[in-house]
C-alpha cells in the first residue's frame, strides 16, 4: 500500500514511455499489413462456455489454414478487460483480434490509435450490414466507419426466482411485473414476507458500467429505444429519465434494493428474488435456481413485444498492432459466419447479432424454448452511444445517479441537470 | 569530482552506489519527471505508431484538478483518515511497544501476532473485514439494535473511520517494531534515576520514554502520513471503489479512476504532482514540529 502513489505514477509514465519509445515502428505500414497473411493471435473472454466455443472455432480454422494459424488465449486478468486492452494498445502488444471488445470502450481505443477501421477491407461494410441489418448502425463511429464488428448480444431482462416468488405469495409462472407499480408491489411483498433478503440487488457501486444493469435497460424501454446520448446531447434529463430514476429511488429508499455491495452473485445465492441479466446467465445458473424471465418494466406497462432493452453486446475488433490483417479479417468473417454463430449460440446461449437470428436457427430455439424470448428481445436492443469520451460520460452519469438515486444526497433533478451539462460538453469532444 | 578522477575521490564507493542510483533514476526520478511533464500537457496514451499531438496545456490540468468536486472530496476524506489514523497509530504503537518491551512470557508470540497483519496481503485481510462489517456481519450481529443504520461501509460518516481503523490495525506491527528498536537505546539509568526521584510509572513513561523515542516518533508519524496519503487498496476493495457516493475515495483512487479507467493520464498526473507536494509539505512541517529540541 505504501508504494501505491509511486506505482500509479509509474504505471502512467511507463505506459507513456512505452508508447514514446516505440513511436513510429510498432504499427507498421497499414496498407501492407492489410494485405498480409500469416499467423495471428486472438484473445477470448474467460467465460467458460465462450472459451469452449473459441477453442473449437480456432481448431476448426487451424485445420484448414496451416500457414495462417491462430494462437488463442484468454484476455489477461485485470480489474476489467477494457483496462487490460487499453494497456496492451499502449504497449503495442495487443493481439490481432479480441472477441470481447466492449462497445463503450471503442471510442477510447479508437482515439488511442489502437483499432483498425474494418471499412478498409473490401466488402467489410456490406458484410456487416448483411449480417446485422439496421442495428449495425449503432456500432458505427462518428467518422462513419466500423472499428468493431457487431458480434453478439446479451439482451438483459428481469430474471426472477420462482421459489422465492411462490414463498412471497406471488404467481411464479406469470408474475405481474410489467408496470413500475406492479414491480414495486411485488418487491414489497417479497421483502415483507422475508422470502428473500432483497427484492432485486443491482450493484450499488460507482463503476462506470454499472448503470447498464439498472438505469439503462429501463430507460431504453421507457423511451422506446433512446440512447443515453443522441446527437451529442444527453437524453437522460427528461421526463422518461426522471421516471426511471424515481422508480429505482423508491426501491432504494424502501430498502427493497440494498445499498451495500454484495460479494458474489446475489441471485444465484438466492439473496435476491430478481436480477437484471442476459441469457449468458442461464448456463451459469443451471439447476441452481428455478428461474423465469420477463421484460423490464415500464411506467405504463408496455406490451412485451414493444419493450426495448440494453444489448450488453460484445464485439470483435481488429487492433492496430496486427501485422497479418488480411488473415485477421478472414478469421473475423469465419468466426461470425452462420456455422460459427450457430455454434456460439449452442454453446453459450448468447445471441449472435444477426438480423435473421430466429429464422437461421429454428431447431435450436425449438429445442431450447427458454432462449426464444431472449432472441425476440435481441431484435429490440439499444447499444451504448458511440461518442467521444464514452467512459467519462458513463462515469459522470453514474456519479450523479449514485448521489441522487442510490444515496439520496441530492435531488434527482439537480443531479441529472448538472450531469447532463457535463455530458453535453464531453459528447461534443471537449 | 576532485583530484582528476572521473569517479571522484572514492571510486569504489561510487561503483557500489551506482546500481542503486540507477535504480532510483529509472524507477523513481524518471517516472516522476515524466509525470510532471504530462501534467503540463494535453496527454493521453496512444498506440505505438499512432500520430497524436500532445500540446502544452499550461496549468489547465491543475485547474481541472482543483475545481473537481470529486478531488476536493477525496482530499477531505484523506484528512479525516489522517486525523484518526496518525494519532491512533502513533499512540497505540508506542504503548504496545512499551508493554511488549516489559512482557516476559510469550514475547515472541505477541510480537509475531502484531506483525502478521502487516505482512498479510490487504486483499486477503479485506475479505475478513468485509465479513465483519457488512450489514449482516459479525459486528452488527453482536451490536444488535445498536448497529448503525446505514451500516458501516455504506455510511458516509463511518466508511472512512472504518478504513482508518483497518489501516491502523494492519500497519501497527511495523510501527511497534520501530518503537521496540528505539526503546532498546533508552539508557536504563534514566529510569533508575527517575525511580529514585520518586517518579511514578506514568511519569517515567511521559518524562523518560516519550522524549527518548522522539526520533522514532518523527519517523512513525511521517511514515503513517505517507501511507495515508497513498491510500488505495482499502477504498478500492473495502468500500467498493470509494463508496458510498465517494465518501471514502482517496486521491490515489481518483488518480487510478481518471488516469487508467477514463483515459485522462494528464489529469491524473497533475493530481499526483499536487499530492506529492502536499505530502512533502506536511512531512516537513511534522519534522519541524516533532524533532524540535
Amino acid at each position: 500500500m505504501k508504494r501505491t502513489l509511486p506505482a500509479v505514477l509509474m504505471s502512467l509514465t511507463l505506459a507513456a514511455a512505452g508508447a514514446a519509445a516505440c513511436d513510429g515502428s510498432g504499427g507498421g505500414d497499414a496498407g501492407q499489413a492489410n494485405a498480409a497473411t500469416g499467423p495471428i493471435t486472438i484473445w477470448l473472454s474467460n467465460n467458460q462456455e465462450e472459451l469452449a466455443w473459441g477453442k473449437a472455432m480456432v481448431e476448426s480454422w487451424n485445420t484448414q489454414h496451416a500457414d495462417q494459424k491462430i494462437t488463442a488465449q484468454e484476455i489477461p486478468a485485470g480489474k476489467s478487460s477494457e483496462e487490460v486492452i487499453g494497456a496492451a494498445i499502449t504497449a503495442g502488444n495487443a493481439p490481432c483480434l479480441i472477441f470481447n471488445t466492449a462497445p463503450a470502450a471503442v471510442p477510447q481505443f479508437q482515439k488511442q490509435g489502437g483499432l483498425v477501421a474494418l471499412d478498409s477491407f473490401d466488402g467489410a461494410a456490406q458484410y456487416i450490414a448483411d449480417r446485422t441489418g439496421g442495428a449495425a448502425d449503432q456500432y458505427k463511429s462518428p467518422d462513419g466507419k466500423f472499428y468493431q464488428l457487431p458480434w453478439k448480444s446479451n439482451p438483459v431482462m428481469i430474471f426472477y426466482n420462482k421459489d422465492i416468488f411462490a414463498k412471497a405469495g406471488l404467481d411464479p409462472e406469470k408474475p405481474a411485473l410489467t408496470t413500475y407499480d406492479e414491480f414495486l408491489s411485488a418487491a414489497r411483498k417479497i421483502k415483507s414476507s422475508n422470502a428473500a433478503q432483497a427484492a432485486i440487488y443491482p450493484a450499488p457501486t460507482s463503476e462506470f458500467f454499472q448503470s447498464w444493469f439498472d438505469f439503462y435497460p429501463l430507460f431504453a424501454a421507457e423511451t422506446d429505444g433512446k440512447q443515453l446520448v443522441q446527437d451529442d446531447k444527453a437524453q437522460f434529463n427528461s421526463p422518461e429519465g426522471q421516471r426511471v430514476a424515481a422508480f429505482w429511488k423508491t426501491l432504494y429508499d424502501e430498502g427493497l434494493a440494498p445499498k451495500e455491495q454484495y460479494n458474489g452473485d446475489s441471485f444465484a445465492d438466492k439473496k435476491a428474488a430478481m436480477a437484471i441479466v442476459g441469457p449468458w446467465a442461464i448456463a451459469v445458473y443451471g439447476d441452481k435456481v428455478k428461474w423465469g424471465a420477463v421484460p423490464v418494466p415500464t411506467s405504463t406497462g408496455k406490451p412485451a413485444e414493444q419493450i426495448r432493452t440494453f444489448s450488453d453486446a460484445k464485439n470483435v475488433a481488429m487492433y492496430s498492432a496486427c501485422q497479418n490483417r488480411a488473415t485477421a479479417w478472414e478469421v473475423m468473417k469465419f468466426a461470425t459466419g452462420k456455422d460459427q454463430d450457430g455454434a456460439l449460440l449452442d454453446k453459450t446461449g448468447q445471441m449472435p447479432l444477426r438480423a435473421d437470428l430466429t429464422t437461421a436457427y429454428p431447431d435450436y430455439f425449438a429445442k431450447n424454448p427458454a432462449y426464444k424470448q431472449f432472441a425476440d428481445q435481441a431484435a429490440r436492443t439499444v447499444e451504448v452511444p458511440n461518442v467521444p469520451n464514452s467512459v467519462s460520460i458513463w462515469q459522470t452519469f453514474r456519479d450523479a445517479y449514485s448521489a441522487s438515486v442510490i444515496f439520496g444526497k441530492q435531488p434527482v433533478a439537480d443531479a441529472f441537470t448538472g450531469a447532463a451539462q457535463k455530458v453535453d460538453q464531453l459528447a461534443s469532444g471537449s | 569530482m576532485a583530484k582528476g578522477t572521473v569517479l571522484g575521490r572514492h571510486p569504489v564507493g561510487m561503483i557500489l552506489a551506482a546500481p542503486y542510483a540507477v535504480y532510483i533514476a529509472v524507477i523513481f526520478a524518471y517516472p516522476l519527471g515524466f509525470a510532471i511533464w504530462m501534467s503540463f500537457h494535453d496527454y493521453f496514451f496512444a498506440a505505438p505508431g499512432a500520430i497524436v499531438d500532445h500540446p502544452f496545456a499550461g496549468l489547465d490540468n491543475y485547474r481541472a484538478v482543483l475545481s473537481d468536486p470529486g478531488v476536493r472530496q477525496a482530499f477531505a476524506n484523506i484528512v479525516v483518515f489522517l486525523v484518526i489514523n496518525v494519532p491512533l497509530t502513533t499512540g497505540l504503537a508506542l504503548v504496545l511497544a512499551v508493554a511488549l518491551d516489559k512482557v516476559v512470557h510469550a514475547r515472541t508470540f505477541l510480537r509475531v501476532a502484531f506483525y502478521v497483519p502487516y505482512v498479510t496481503a490487504s486483499v486477503a485481510v479485506v475479505g475478513v473485514w468485509l465479513f465483519l462489517f457488512n450489514s449482516n456481519g459479525l459486528v452488527n450481529t453482536v451490536l444488535g439494535p445498536l448497529a448503525p443504520d446505514p451500516s458501516w461501509l455504506v455510511n458516509e460518516h463511518l466508511a472512512m473511520p472504518v478504513i482508518a481503523l483497518f489501516v491502523t490495525w494492519k500497519q501497527l506491527g511495523f510501527f511497534i517494531l520501530l518503537y521496540l528498536a528505539a526503546l532498546q537505546n533508552v539508557p536504563r539509568e534514566l529510569y533508575e534515576s527517575a525511580a529514585v526521584d520518586g517518579a511514578s510509572a506514568w511519569n517515567r513513561f511521559w518524562s523518560v520514554t516519550v522524549p527518548a523515542v522522539r526520533p522514532a516518533t518523527a519517523l512513525v508519524v511521517i511514515l503513517a502520513l505517507i501511507t495515508g496519503a497513498n491510500l488505495f487498496t482499502e477504498p478500492y476493495l473495502l468500500t467498493g471503489g470509494g463508496g458510498p457516493n465517494g465518501a471514502s475515495a482517496s486521491p490515489v483512487l481518483v488518480m487510478y479512476q481518471r488516469g487508467l479507467q477514463q483515459g485522462e493520464p494528464d489529469f491524473a498526473a497533475a493530481l499526483g504532482v499536487l499530492l506529492v507536494i502536499g505530502v512533502l509539505i506536511v512531512a516537513y512541517v511534522n519534522r519541524r514540529l516533532i524533532e524540535r529540541d
